[in-house]
């Protein structure tokens, strides 16, 4: 009697895993690892929007549907790690999309190559991200190329001596300032470092050091609560050259804060939705993207989201076979890939070669300015 | 460094000095009756903001609304009082010391649940006056389509505005301490609780009170601090609370009038020193920390405090 009860329980458990077996052939299952709420919630939502999008223009791949469960990471890098276990390890995900910011994709991007499944990050930027590792990739441009761009567009400005703004918390914004100074130097520039911290508020006794020094212009890369009172600052103190900032900055809040003082701001963006796209996929999503949230433009991190997602369902699509090892040998194959976003190609080491958008603020809007190609 | 720009770094560090000063009479007075370092205070600063964002952003005049967020302010300070520490007058003092981190921690989060994390811009709130710059000196030229003055001492009104609330807030303080009964029985009860409470006056009311005045304070001093830095945000009080607690232990903590000179002398030296060795500006937070040891190391009971014989 006992042993039939054994045989019984058995059966109730193998019965809904050969289900869950047989369900999983006939689709592909991504998970998308963002960060939803926190810190970092409003990069997050944007990148979903477009993976969503993403999805319901191109549904299939190799003929299955693809389903994306999204994870919330809570823009912490613990949960990022453990959201990217829980997505390969219980539902089985084929492909991550995610994570957003450079901290939680370097904690996330571990596991995914520990368990050997290809990740692809819309929007982090840190080099450190995909160094070493196989599967894990990236659909926006390096902090490294971010840095050289706005050391061109300084000098295509016509400033050669500059003040840099370094925020010494943020690995960020050293790190921006540093490959800023390599490229500046080359260039012929002069320049030098004032510091700040992140939460400081009263910034008046750099600007007006950086002044007395007679520089040609600030360079600030950092985050939009620092830039906009950095920016408000100058302008109070009578400083008339040009502000260049980051993409850490491309946020309503440096809009809003900074009021008149951040009008002709540059920052070096990921992308804008007036840049000029030839590609048919770039209209295509604009369209979509319009036509669903009521003719509202897309947003930078929408693109990226739904390239992060094009790209991956691409490669599988080249790699005719669902086999992890060679989807993610495949992404890395990507070549010329007409984005959302831009053209794409993807290298050996997983990182994208893509253009920096300069994008600068007039009468209160960001607006495009230029392209900057590698 | 020439003349005309060692005035101008003079003029930043006045006006953040007397920013600090406002926020750091607050904690001397709290600390001069129940001796509680009250660490909330920086909180409330924060949460006298808010209430001030909120009340104009509703439709209310600027100056009703500043009032109503002083008020708010003071509700809350007495709130927190009754609430956190009343239930701990006769407790040992490092448990109302936790308790007092323990608000901090608390209100922060509060106010990140309610008002969420996001920075909101203070531009607009104000009228425009208040963000106007006089301009002293130099010589006018043309840079990129804009008239620029260069070479010039630039005085922000809110600056002036800054003094001029200041003078005028302590002022009215010392009428209150020195020309009131109210202020005569806080006084007396910095002096002498138990015998106080003999002479049949409310302690616990006149404690109120003196965080609700304490908590104005903050409020004013919240007020003026987000017209010079237009943004408010749920962490913003922490930094400048502690600082305001230096100036508090650097003037003597307990000394009205020392707090003032505290605060005043750090808002100078952190502009100055940041000006004269900017490569070190990463560090400021650091130097007011510094300037506290040292003092204290010269002077234990801060400059302007007294000297108290303590029985062995």
């Amino acid at each position: 009697m006992r042993k039939f009860f054994v045989v019984v329980l058995l059966a109730m458990l193998l019965v809904p895993a050969t289900f869950f077996a047989a369900e999983n052939e006939e689709e592909v299952r991504f998970s998308a690892v963002f960060s939803m709420t926190g810190a970092a919630s409003a990069y997050g939502r944007m990148c979903y929007e477009g993976v969503e999008l993403g999805t319901e223009l191109y549904p299939t791949v190799l003929g299955k549907d693809i389903k994306v469960k999204v994870i919330d990471t809570k823009s912490d890098k613990v949960e990022a790690a453990n959201g990217v276990r829980r997505a390969i390890e219980n539902d089985r995900a084929f492909a991550i999309l995610g994570n957003i910011i450079s901290g939680n994709c370097l904690a996330g991007s571990a596991v995914a190559e520990e368990l050997r499944t290809p990740m692809m990050t819309p929007s982090g930027t840190n080099p450190m991200i995909t160094e070493g590792k196989e599967f894990m990739n990236r659909v926006c441009f390096l902090d490294s190329f971010q840095g050289t761009a706005a050391a061109r567009l300084m000098t295509d400005l016509g400033n050669y001596y500059v003040a840099v703004f370094v925020d010494v918390e943020q690995d960020y914004s050293v790190a921006l300032s540093k490959y800023f100074q390599d490229e500046f130097k080359k260039l012929g520039g002069t320049m030098f470092m004032e510091y700040y911290k992140t939460g400081d508020q009263d910034f008046s006794a750099q600007v007006l050091d950086a002044m007395s020094k007679g520089v040609d212009a600030f360079y600030m890369p950092g985050y939009y609560q620092e830039i906009a009172l950095i920016s408000s600052q100058a302008y109070d103190s009578g400083f008339y050259g040009d502000l260049v900032s980051s993409d850490g900055a491309y946020a309503p809040e440096t809009l809003s804060i900074g009021g008149k003082a951040v009008e002709g701001l540059y920052l070096t963006a990921l992308s804008h939705p007036d840049a000029p796209l030839t590609n048919k996929n770039a209209k295509e999503f604009q369209e979509a993207y319009m036509e669903k949230y009521d003719g509202k433009k897309p947003s930078a991190f929408a693109g990226l989201g739904y390239d992060a997602y094009l790209v991956v369902r691409d490669a599988i699509e080249r790699a005719g076979t669902l086999d992890k090892e060679k989807v993610a040998k495949e992404i890395r194959k990507t070549k010329d890939f007409p984005g959302a976003t831009g053209i794409i190609t993807i290298n050996e080491n997983g990182n994208a070669e893509k253009s920096v958008t300069v994008v600068t603020v007039k009468d209160g809007e960001f607006a495009y300015d230029s392209m900057i190609n590698p | 460094m020439n003349i005309q720009i060692f005035f101008q770094h003079f003029i930043n560090g006045l006006s953040l000095g007397a920013l600090y000063a406002l926020i750091a009479v607050g904690y001397t007075m709290v600390y001069g009756i129940l001796k509680l370092i009250n660490f909330a205070h920086g909180e409330i600063f924060m949460m006298g903001i808010f209430f001030t964002y909120f009340a104009i952003s509703s439709g209310m005049p600027w100056w009703l609304g500043m009032a109503a967020g002083i008020a708010g302010a003071a509700l809350l300070g007495m709130l927190i009082d009754k609430i956190a520490y009343k239930p701990l007058r006769n407790a040992p003092r490092i448990s109302a010391l936790i308790t007092a981190i323990g608000m901090s921690i608390f209100l922060q989060s509060l106010a990140i649940v309610i008002f969420g994390g996001i920075p909101k811009s203070f531009r607009g709130v104000y009228p425009e006056f208040f963000n106007k710059i006089f301009i002293f000196g130099g010589e006018v030229v043309e840079k990129r389509g804009r008239e620029i003055v260069i070479n010039a001492t630039r005085v922000p009104n809110i600056t002036i505005i800054t003094f001029v609330v200041t003078l005028i807030t302590f002022l009215v303080l010392w009428l209150i301490l020195f020309k009131t009964k109210t202020g005569m029985a806080m006084r007396a009860i910095a002096m002498d609780t138990k015998a106080v409470a003999l002479m049949g006056i409310n302690v616990n009311q006149v404690i109120g009170l003196t965080f609700a005045l304490g908590s104005a304070l903050a409020a004013v001093g919240g007020i003026l601090w987000a017209g010079k830095y237009p943004q408010v945000w749920p962490m913003m009080g922490f930094i400048p609370g502690l600082k305001a607690f230096v100036a508090a232990v650097i003037g003597g903590i307990g000394s009205v009038s020392g707090a003032i000179v505290g605060g005043v002398l750090l808002g100078l030296i952190e502009i100055v020193s940041v000006g004269l060795f900017p490569q070190f500006a990463g560090y400021r937070d650091a130097l007011a920390f510094v300037l506290l040891i040292v003092i204290l190391s010269f002077r234990p009971a801060g400059l302007m405090g007294k000297k108290e014989i303590v029985k062995v």
